[in-house]
């Protein structure tokens, strides 16, 4: 009989440490899906962040190195520029990301650097307790906004994908989200096609992830599921932001 | 033998290259050397100095408090560094630029009319040469054929400007001689 | 040659692959002859990065891919590179970091000094680890002690600091290569270039089981160790018959030396021990010269930092003073004499 459906090879037999509900989990498993497809293996280097997925190498089964936090598209670029025909990832949340590696991203972007990063997009710094990220929506409640996101105080979500998509080094930028099986088939795509950028070396792929952390929303996983597809994605709306890789949309 | 070296002036009269030339020079002699600039706004506009300091032995520092000699191509030079000059030192000075404001008498004055020497050979750029070719005459710490030779290695990339520096040199260093001739009293022109 | 061009070239020669800078003065001349000639140099890399705290982390990008890598900055700039270095220790991670150091704290003075004392050799960023510390005092130390750093780094597994100053940076002294730049750029073996025919590996500090954490620290305690037996250096002038001895390090040694022979002229028995390694520290020689000679003179331009391991490794045996001129102020030679003299006065010596 046909096998149909099964473990990625290069996700680790280690159960994962991730609350019930969250994507991180989903996330890793399409990466690890799309390796196995690509079969470049071999020659991924993974950098996950401080942050919640800060033990992702527990579960890449890829040789991966660990960053300090907001500094991952700074060490994927010395990596790739020491090593070029390594296929290079980042992997990081919105705190991580945009909040203190910002300056990294922005110029690693504007480098045009060959690298890939996969952005998860929650909203709220995970890992830390739920506090306020620059992705947080406005009028969301977090432990650093327990009267909600005040605009005036704490300013607007940070839109760092839109803010880089100008800049002439990226070639390749997309948002999707995890929460429905469309949407992980999107995000499947999505992963292949800025990987393949990079091999190309068409310049810097990012893969912005809609992300639900039902723990810190004080939600259920059905509901923060909903919220995703509901409320945040009225902020961040999905799509390709940016393709200059001349191969059409992804999605 | 230790002699410390002190040359400033306007950024742009090539105070740095009269400094790095010496230094280039007494290497090729065999001498310990250090060449150390003023670095940082000051080089910018202002301006420059370098110290040179050439010694048989091991140079143990490449500041100079109170030189031997120090070669000044402009007034705020003067007035900024003719009291750190040791007793019984000597100054060279661009008289075509400095007429007044030399107060100390326990020293020995070299004059040394650079920048119209230079302008007369249809250089104004190459006063700092002249200024080296006479310091090298009256001091006698490298010989002039080693500034040349150092010269032309320095300027290999430009072969248009050796002609006139190696001109300008020679013009200062005759110039020098002629008046050491005339009265051989060492800074008395 | 100026001693940041010399500390690029240095390297170059030592087969450094990756060059990662911000400018900063009084180091700037190094960034920009990396700009010049590696940049188009055949499989190597340059960047001017976005700041100090990205250009350390790019060395340990290229670190982790096992090449030769080195950052370079002054003062300031090195306190934002603490960070990394701290990853680059904990990751054991080899990398080469210049500080052409100036005067602080805060932007202070592009003027040199010797100020970043106790930041280079206690870590100078978070957690327990150390480097190792070179202090060159000459151009050609620099071109030296270079190449010995991406030698001490590769065998040690660590990142290493050439402490050097604004004067060491900017003067230019005549200098002799003794290597050639190699052909092939040497590749650390072990380094994370992906699982091709072995199981794959991970590298990270962080993990949620304090035990191996405890276990990294004394694994990273035993080579510190090691290295304080085997990379001590130090060099003694004088040192026999001293009645004196002046310590001092990097610029300030070389002030000092020429200080210590005049003395010698007017027949004070005064010598001078200086470390060459910062960390490990020469406390065992310091301490064995404690013995005998019981006036010591710590010169420094701080207002004391190295004094404080001299005061360690002499444990009381004898008297130590200070001199020191700290900010960017840079001492003369002669200062230096004349404290000597005044101090070998005070203390009664050279008197049988």
């Amino acid at each position: 009989m046909k096998k149909v459906f099964g473990r990625p090879r290069f996700l680790k037999k280690t159960p994962f440490h991730y609350c019930a509900g969250c994507g991180h989990s989903i996330i890793h498993r399409i990466i690890t899906e799309v390796i196995e497809e690509m079969e470049i293996q071999e020659r991924v280097i993974g950098i996950p962040p401080a942050g919640c997925s800060v033990f992702a190498y527990y579960y890449f089964d890829v040789d991966m190195a660990e960053s300090a936090h907001g500094r991952g598209a700074a060490v994927a670029t010395g990596y790739k520029r020491a090593y070029p025909e390594a296929v290079v990832f980042t992997y990081q949340g919105d705190g991580d990301l945009a909040a203190i590696g910002t300056a990294e991203v922005i110029h690693t972007a504007n480098r045009g650097e060959n690298i890939t990063g996969f952005f998860v997009n929650n909203a709220v710094y995970g890992m830390t307790g739920g506090q306020m990220a620059p992705t947080t929506l406005c009028d969301q409640t977090t432990t650093t906004s327990p009267f909600g996101r005040d605009p005036r105080m704490e300013g607007y979500p940070l839109k760092i994908s839109e803010m880089i998509a100008p800049l002439n080094g990226v070639a390749y930028i997309e948002r999707t989200a995890v929460t429905t099986p469309a949407g992980i088939r999107k995000t499947k795509k999505a992963v292949r096609k800025a990987f393949e950028t990079q091999i190309r070396g068409l310049g810097f792929s990012l893969v912005e992830m809609l992300s639900p952390c039902p723990v810190n929303w004080k939600m259920s996983p059905l509901e923060s599921w909903q919220w995703v597809e509901q409320v945040m994605t009225k902020e961040y709306p999905l799509g390709v932001i940016k393709d200059a890789t001349g191969a059409g949309n992804a999605g | 033998m230790l002699v410390k070296i002190i040359f400033a002036g306007f950024g742009g009269q090539g105070v740095l290259s009269m400094g790095l030339n010496l230094a280039q020079a007494a290497m090729d002699e065999g001498k310990n050397v250090t060449f150390l600039p003023s670095y940082g706004v000051e080089v910018r506009g202002g301006t420059a100095n370098c110290t040179v300091a050439i010694s048989d032995d091991e140079i143990a520092s490449p500041v100079a408090s109170s030189p031997d000699y120090i070669v000044v191509m402009n007034q705020p030079s003067l007035v900024r560094f003719q009291n750190q000059l040791h007793s019984g030192g000597v100054m060279f000075y661009n008289s075509s630029l400095i007429e007044t404001g030399i107060t100390r008498g326990d020293i020995s004055l070299v004059a040394v009319p650079a920048s119209e020497m230079a302008e007369s050979m249809g250089s104004a750029r190459s006063a700092n040469m002249v200024m080296l070719g006479a310091f090298t005459r009256k001091t006698n710490v490298v010989s002039l054929d080693t500034l040349i030779k150092g010269m032309m290695e320095t300027l290999k990339s430009k072969p248009k400007l050796i002609a006139i520096n190696k001109q300008a040199l020679t013009a200062g260093y005759d110039l020098a001689q002629q008046k050491a001739h005339a009265r051989n009293v060492p800074g008395s022109f | 040659m100026d001693g940041n061009s010399a500390a690029g070239e240095g390297a170059i020669r030592a087969g450094c692959q990756c060059y990662f800078g911000y400018p900063i003065t009084p180091q700037n001349e190094l960034t920009e002859y990396m700009a010049a000639n590696m940049s188009r140099r055949k499989g190597c890399a340059f960047i001017q990065a976005e700041s100090e705290v990205a250009a350390i982390n790019m060395v340990y990008g290229a670190s982790l891919a096992g090449t030769r890598a080195m950052t370079s900055s002054s003062s300031p700039g090195m306190s934002l590179k603490q960070e990394g270095i701290s990853y680059l220790a904990g990751s054991e991670l080899p990398a080469v970091i210049v500080n052409i150091s100036r005067g602080g704290p805060g932007l202070g003075s592009i003027a040199a000094a010797q100020s970043d004392y106790f930041q280079a050799t206690r870590g100078g960023g978070h957690g327990d680890y150390r480097t190792i510390v070179l202090a060159p005092a000459s151009v050609q130390e620099i071109v030296d002690h270079t190449h010995m750093a991406f030698d001490l780094a590769d065998k040690w597994l660590m990142p290493v600091i050439v402490l050097a100053d604004g004067m060491l940076g900017q003067m230019k002294e005549p200098v002799q290569f003794h290597h050639e730049a190699p052909e092939v750029l040497p590749i650390r073996a072990n380094a994370l270039r992906g699982a091709k025919g072995r199981p794959s590996r991970f590298i990270r500090t962080c993990t949620s089981n304090v035990s191996e954490v405890e276990d990294l620290n004394w694994s990273l305690f035993r080579r510190y160790q090691l290295i304080q037996k085997e990379e001590t250096a130090f060099d003694a002038f004088e040192v026999e018959d001293a009645e004196m001895i002046v310590v001092a390090f990097g610029i300030a040694a070389r002030m000092a030396k020429g200080a210590v022979k005049n003395a010698r002229k007017d027949g004070l028995r005064v010598g001078l021990l200086r470390p060459v390694t910062l960390w490990p520290f020469p406390y065992d020689v310091i301490g064995e010269l404690g013995d005998r000679v019981k006036q010591f003179l710590v010169f420094e331009m701080s207002m004391g930092q190295m004094l404080e391991d001299v005061q360690l490794a002499l444990k009381n045996k004898a008297e130590v003073s200070f001199y020191g001129r700290p900010g960017g102020v840079i001492p003369t030679s002669s200062e230096v004499h004349r404290v000597i003299s005044r101090l070998y006065f005070q203390k009664g010596l050279g008197r049988l």
